[in-house]
């Protein structure tokens, strides 16, 4: 029963840090190589699309349109760019919590990955507040009188914080209940009774957790860019 | 008692009483569930704008119990007073 993150060997030094490679790592990469390959095969399909879409292309159409309406819902006007970032950002954690279905250990019970995830939150909602709002970014900070900066500080840095470990949370609890189950059952158990486990931490609590990162990070980024 | 094994004993403990801090948003995501489907009845057109944001805010109520588990894991696997 492994639950933190094993380091399998060592790759290299980054100035002196040593860099191993660990599971995460290579889940990553997996799921990289998948996504990669989704998007090498539409552009391949691309050229074939026609006026009428039928199979795959209908897929595929389906898929965006229903995230870009979803953006658009949800973030209001001048949401152009960010139907395909989060696109993007919910197949990527859509996949890596699917992963535990193949044997792997989910990156998203890494908190390295859902920090990096987070953190691209942090610069996005940042970013668009100081673009969109110019003057009146700084003036919120004061907003309701001076003496709340520092909780108006705190709150802004805890979102992140809370995005992250949501997500690592929610994983890193499945897979600890997961490990502590497949090593209390006999060998020949393993196969009926984890199935339902699997279908609730890794099929529902995946995808939920999935959307309520999308969803939180449109709202959050979203909130900074009205002009008030 | 040897002062090691006393903070180890104590630092389970206290793993388990983090755990209770899953006791309140149990209840606040109960209230938002009760509460969505009140609404669902009352408006059932509504349903998926409804929907989604009771997941949010079912979300936004279940952090404060993941970092109770997080820090039960930070006490139990990465103990920083031992």
């Amino acid at each position: 029963m492994d639950f933190l993150i094993e380091n399998h060997r060592l790759l290299f030094h980054l100035w002196g840090i040593p860099i191993y490679l660990t599971d995460t790592l290579i889940a990553t990469w997996i799921i990289m190589g998948a996504l990669i390959l989704l998007a090498v095969v539409v552009r391949i399909q691309l050229r074939r699309f026609q006026e009428v879409p039928g199979g795959f292309q209908n897929i595929i159409e389906t898929m965006v349109e229903t995230m870009d309406n979803f953006t658009k819902s949800t973030m209001g006007p001048g949401s152009d760019g960010f139907g395909p970032y989060f696109f993007g950002v919910f197949l990527f954690i859509l996949l890596a919590n699917y992963s535990g279905l193949f044997g792997l250990r989910q990156p998203t019970a890494d908190l390295a990955v859902t920090g990096a995830l987070a953190m691209m939150t942090f610069v996005l909602i940042h970013f668009r507040g100081i673009r969109m709002q110019k003057k009146g970014y700084i003036k919120e900070y004061f907003s309701p009188h001076p003496v709340f900066f520092p909780i108006n500080l705190v709150g802004e840095i805890s979102k992140p914080v809370s995005l992250a470990f949501r997500l690592f949370g929610n994983m890193l609890g499945g897979v600890i209940i997961m490990g502590l189950i497949y090593g209390m059952l006999p060998l020949a158990l393993r196969i009926v009774l984890p199935d339902l486990l699997h279908a609730y931490f890794d099929v529902f609590a995946g995808s939920l957790q999935a959307f309520i990162f999308t969803i939180l990070s449109m709202t959050f980024i979203a909130q900074k860019s009205t002009t008030e | 008692m040897d002062g090691r094994s006393f903070i180890l004993g104590m630092s389970a403990l206290s793993a388990g009483i983090c755990t209770l801090s899953g006791l309140g948003s149990g209840l606040g995501q109960g209230i938002a569930a009760g509460k969505a489907a009140e609404a669902v009845g009352r408006q059932p057109e509504a349903r998926n704008s409804i929907l989604s944001t009771m997941l949010v805010g079912a979300a936004v109520a279940e952090t404060c119990s993941v970092y109770g588990l997080v820090i039960a894991l930070i006490l139990l696997m990465a103990n920083p007073l031992v």
